[in-house]
């Protein structure tokens, strides 16, 4: 045979049908390990499902831990008959119960096949005990231990995130399960599925052609362990978490503190949330928590987008600084506001002129009316549309109108408008400074989360650079993304925040009478700096805004509180706040500060907010 | 009338590739019907079940078989090809946009009950383009221009298909390069192809040192071999390698010998890159020889040499970077390189078991425990092998195995006898692709090629699959059928 093309063509299909049918015969005849046994026996995986991972709160308390139920098989082709009435005694389940489900698998015989379905879910020890001790005269039943998630304190249920069973849509999308598994499916639960899942092991057995399990396959050889999931910490407090959701307890909001030396959130309450106990039993809940017309699964501290308030004033008064367009001893008058043609923009009754300290520490309006329009009206550039992108850069620099990056998938970016919206909005060149002038106060069309602002705090407290807040921390077992440790300082010089600064420290520490804006939330000794706002809400009444660190040297803690329709930034929010900034650097509420806690926890802002 | 119009039918139909065909397509639908079966049966007809419907799939297919042989002038395709070729292309960019997801790949369009892939009608149509713009006069493979067209023609519809995730898919159109060297590709590619499978396994495996290694023996051997220099090979540059290969465990025993700790200089030193400083050192020189002699082939190797250097260190990256987490994954288990039986080693090592437990001559026709038990999965259509191997055994495995043997080996003779360029190149294409379908496939099974899904011909479950072979493969015998009606 001469050796052209085709005919070495023709050898190659040779060789690798020699390699297949080579293959085959090892497998087939040579190789034991693959014979089952001559009597057509067959194996049998009992799975063994590891323990999820336990998610811990900062301090090593267990948030979520694991604790054991039974889920009561059937093997329908293995059912003999059966007295029916001492099964529904043991698990104590009507009658009709058991007779339902036997007749649907009998239904479903062809699908089913061979194959063991769940007939109970969580059993509780009782019920497992009563039927485990008469379990040898029901052939076909048997129980099958399973971890389910506890959770010792009741903190954090919307950051947790529930474990669910698996669905037919879930299967589709994610490999490696199978049905019958659980999964995490919000919160901390579905981002570090990864992690705490583990992996399912089995014990094989051997089922002989009568169907009965008669021994272990090869004596356990080849069966696999389950290696328990990844344990989890958070940054989360779990105190402090708890007594952020007191203290939110029939209110409408969020609040964010976060560690400004690291970003790690410490506690991150979005009110109305869901219960631990909920979670525990997400299936009996569900519709439940999906008819409440506050929305508990709606996680407002990073969904929410909002507009600031006079919070914001810190913004642009820092954007104004490094701009040049005012100095902190630049004195502006202010008489009830700010007019422009024949607007005015109100201010409440403070004393005039005054300083750039006062102003934050007063929460003047016109101040920083002056200070937007010396920013947009800068003659460096060409237009006022050119300033405004340029300020709309600053303003992201502190991590606004986009989302922050942090380890929460469903963050929202938020909003901050530039030149193009407004063209869109007015028409191109249609509009001027004194269209956009209500942007100076925190108002118009800016949209942030309660964790932006709690980031501004944050990023002030650290004197112009803040860490990407985040949930999961460094632990032995799981190691989280490098950006998290690295410093994001904004597009202003770290020289300008002392005067920031000094102004919060005033707003809370000049004492009643001073004209201080927040000196509710002063607390001997913690050196407490805040600003408040007082964010306009077409539904209803004001919402109530408040930011803080403490202490003013090497702060610990920074604070964002946002109630929806708590009318005035002292009102609630600073309070709010002050309670938690207390609690974290002292552990307990001070004796004179005890009132105000009552008035805290037991005020009732559910009516005020509508819903529909 | 026959008479009038050339031969009749019993002379100029393929009979042998015909009955090999129907023998497959009524193999497929018993073990389709076995695969599904449960302890109460149901019939074969049942049209709730897959083989009921598989029936019906077969006798659509069976009457697309009559029209392309009686109805559709074979002359068609030729003229025909470039509008199929740009329409299926319409297709598979639509279905990414249009389709329905199905297991993470966009790939299947629905409609009601039906579902079909555009990826199978592409292998036809780019098989029909092949042979149309390899069989125009002057179409020489060496010529660039000509080489770049025919490469185009496969990548393009292999890139879409990748963008759909159907890796599989797209790797069966690898193997037109079989064809390509038929028609003059030079054996040297196919060779280089299988060299570098062969480092990317050993870098995984062993280590990239003795990947480096085998490469530069390999090269210095082709290189020793082409001019006659043998026994300078085997005198000189074997023990040298030799002694290179006892490198690693010298240095291993030097750490343990001396007590050096794990980050010493010693420990950590890293011998692939002295090796392969080493080689680069060494190819100044053959560059000089190579000059002197004016040997092409000297170039070439040091081209080669490089560029399998360059892989060596850049499979980390592929492995870890470029692959998605699954294809590693399978690629791992394969390998032996992690345990994973309850992952994609679940699915193989059930498939072994139940291919293995048939023994010599198979549990018997519904008697499978393994696939009946629903511990294969995919039973019936990436998987229908497992119950051939369990219910048949080795010999029914080996039979249907000789049958595929014998039905390619019949394409290509078919093929080579052929007086037309165009019958003869789209052989070759039918061929290739039976033959990638049925290694990736069936090496699947029993463990020698990673998880692939992707069906085997004529047997698998589906609609869309048996379709498609089906017309690929008519279309081929009606091509044969005219030429035998006017020629001998």
């Amino acid at each position: 045979m001469n050796l052209d093309k085709p005919n070495k063509l023709k050898i190659g299909l040779a060789v690798a049908v020699a390699i297949i049918l080579v293959r085959l015969f090892v497998i087939q005849i040579i190789d034991e390990r693959y014979k089952i046994d001559a009597s057509n026996n067959s194996m049998v995986y009992s799975i063994i499902y590891p323990p999820r991972g336990i998610i811990d709160d900062r301090n090593g308390k267990i948030l979520v831990g694991n604790k054991i139920a039974y889920d009561l098989l059937v093997t329908p082709k293995e059912v003999e008959a059966f007295d029916t009435l001492a099964l529904c005694n043991a698990l104590q389940v009507p009658e009709d119960f058991i007779r339902d489900k036997m007749d649907e698998y009998h239904r479903n015989r062809r699908r089913i096949g061979y194959q063991s379905v769940v007939m109970l879910k969580q059993m509780t020890p009782e019920q497992y005990m009563r039927f485990a001790e008469i379990a040898y005269k029901f052939p076909g039943f048997r129980g099958q231990a399973r971890s389910i998630r506890e959770y010792p304190y009741n903190a954090g249920g919307n950051l947790l995130g529930y474990v669910s069973e698996v669905d037919a849509n879930f299967l589709k999308t994610h490999e490696g399960y199978s049905a019958g598994d659980y999964a995490g499916k919000t919160g901390i639960e579905a981002t570090c599925e990864e992690y705490l899942k583990g992996e399912k092991g089995y014990n094989i057995y051997l089922r002989n052609s009568h169907n009965k399990i008669e021994s272990r396959y090869k004596d356990g050889e080849m069966d696999k362990e389950a290696i328990p999931g990844r344990n989890i910490t958070t940054t989360i407090d779990a105190e402090l978490q708890h007594y952020g959701q007191m203290l939110m307890q029939n209110k409408v909001g969020s609040l964010v503190a976060i560690e400004p030396s690291t970003g790690e959130i410490l506690t991150l309450v979005s009110s109305p949330g869901i219960d631990v106990d909920m979670l525990a039993d997400i299936g009996s809940h569900y519709n439940e928590i999906l008819a409440n017309p506050y929305k508990p699964m709606f996680n407002r501290a990073v969904q929410s987008a909002y507009p600031p308030g006079s919070v914001f004033k810190l913004v642009n008064g820092l954007i104004g600084l490094q701009e040049g367009v005012f100095t902190p001893d630049t004195e502006y008058p202010c008489h009830e506001g700010y007019r422009f043609g024949k607007n005015k923009l109100g201010c409440h009754a403070h004393r005039s002129p005054i300083d750039f300290e006062e102003s934050i520490m007063m929460s003047c309006n016109a101040y920083f009316c002056y200070v937007l329009r010396g920013i947009l009206e800068n003659e460096k550039y060409g237009s006022v549309a050119e300033a405004l992108d340029v300020w709309n850069e600053y303003v992201k620099s502190f991590g606004f109108g986009r989302k922050l990056g942090s380890d929460f998938p469903s963050e929202l970016g938020g909003f901050i408008p530039d030149s193009e919206y407004y063209d869109k909005v007015y028409g191109k060149g249609r509009w001027k400074a004194t269209n956009v002038i209500s942007l100076s106060i925190g108002q118009g069309e800016i949209g942030c989360t309660p964790l932006h602002l709690a980031n501004l705090c944050a990023t002030v407290a650290n004197r112009g650079y803040y860490y990407i807040p985040h949930l999961i921390k460094d632990s032995p077992e799981v190691t989280i993304d490098s950006k998290y440790k690295e410093k994001q300082y904004t597009m202003v010089d770290t020289a300008y925040f002392p005067e920031v600064i000094e102004g919060m420290y005033r707003a809370v520490n000049s004492g009643y009478g001073s004209g201080g804006t927040a000196t509710i939330a002063a607390v001997e000794g913690l050196e407490i700096c805040g600003k408040t706002g007082t964010a306009q809400n077409p539904r209803g009444d004001d919402n109530s805004v408040f930011i803080c660190f403490a202490p003013k040297d090497n702060p610990q803690i920074a604070v964002a509180a946002y109630i929806e329709n708590g009318s005035f930034g002292a009102r609630w929010a600073a309070p709010l706040a002050s309670l938690l900034v207390e609690k974290y650097l002292t552990g307990e509420i001070g004796e004179n500060r005890k009132a105000l806690e009552k008035r805290i926890l037991e005020g009732n802002l559910m009516d005020k907010v509508k819903t529909d | 009338m026959e008479s009038f119009r050339g031969r009749g039918l019993k002379e100029t139909l393929d009979w042998p590739l015909i009955i090999c065909y129907l023998l497959l397509v009524f193999i497929g639908w018993i073990n389709i019907y076995a695969s599904v079966q449960s302890a109460e049966p149901a019939s074969i007809f049942d049209f709730a079940t897959r083989s009921g419907k598989q029936f019906v799939w077969m006798a659509t297919a069976f009457a697309l078989a009559v029209v392309i042989l009686f109805v559709i002038s074979p002359q068609v395709y030729e003229s025909f090809s470039l509008p199929i070729y740009l329409a299926t292309i319409v297709l598979l960019v639509a279905v990414i946009f249009l389709g329905v997801e199905v297991k993470g790949s966009r790939s299947w369009f629905e409609f009601g009950p039906v579902r079909f892939q555009p990826a199978e009608i592409s292998k036809i149509s780019t098989s029909l383009m092949l042979a149309t713009v390899m069989s125009q006069y002057g179409y020489k493979i060496g010529n660039a221009r000509n080489f770049i067209l025919t490469a185009a023609i496969i990548l393009l519809p292999m890139a879409i298909i990748v963008a759909q995730s159907e890796t599989g898919s797209a790797l069966v159109y690898v193997g037109f390069i079989f064809m390509l060297y038929r028609e003059g590709l030079s054996g040297w590619l196919l060779f280089m192809i299988g060299v570098a499978i062969l480092l990317f396994i050993l870098t995984l495996t062993l280590s990239p040192y003795y990947s480096i290694l085998v490469l530069a023996a390999i090269v210095t051997l082709c290189d020793s071999a082409f001019p006659g220099k043998m026994k300078k090979w085997f005198l000189g540059v074997l023990p040298a390698l030799a002694v290179l290969a006892a490198l690693p465990w010298g240095q291993e025993r030097l750490v343990a010998i001396t007590h050096a700790p794990g980050d010493s200089f010693l420990a950590e030193l890293k011998l692939e890159y002295i090796l392969a400083g080493m080689c680069l050192c060494a190819i100044p020189y053959m560059a000089v020889k190579a000059f002197r002699e004016r040997s092409r082939f000297l170039w070439l190797s040091i081209a080669a040499f490089l560029a399998g250097i360059l892989l060596v260190f850049s499979v980390d990256f592929i492995f870890h970077d470029v692959l998605q987490d699954h294809q590693r994954k399978r690629i791992e288990v394969l390998l032996g390189l992690k345990d994973d039986p309850s992952g994609v080693g679940y699915n193989v090592n059930q498939s072994m078991i139940a291919i293995g437990s048939g023994g010599f001559l198979g549990k018997g026709f519904l008697k499978g425990t393994q696939t009946t038990y629903g511990f294969v999965p995919e039973q019936s259509t990436d998987f229908i092998f497992c119950t051939i191997g369990e219910e048949w055994g080795f010999a029914g495995s080996a039979f249907v195995i000789l049958l595929y043997a014998f039905l390619i080996w019949r394409i290509m003779h078919d093929a080579e006898k052929s007086r037309e360029n165009f019958t003869r190149i789209y052989g070759y294409c039918v061929a290739s692709c039976i033959f990638m379908h049925l290694f990736i496939n069936i090496g699947m099974t029993i463990g020698i090629m990673p998880v692939i899904g992707i069906p085997l011909p004529f047997v698998s479950y589906g609609g869309s699959s048996l379709w498609a072979f089906t017309v690929m493969l008519f279309i081929f015998i009606a091509l044969v059928r005219h030429e035998r009606r006017y020629f001998g």
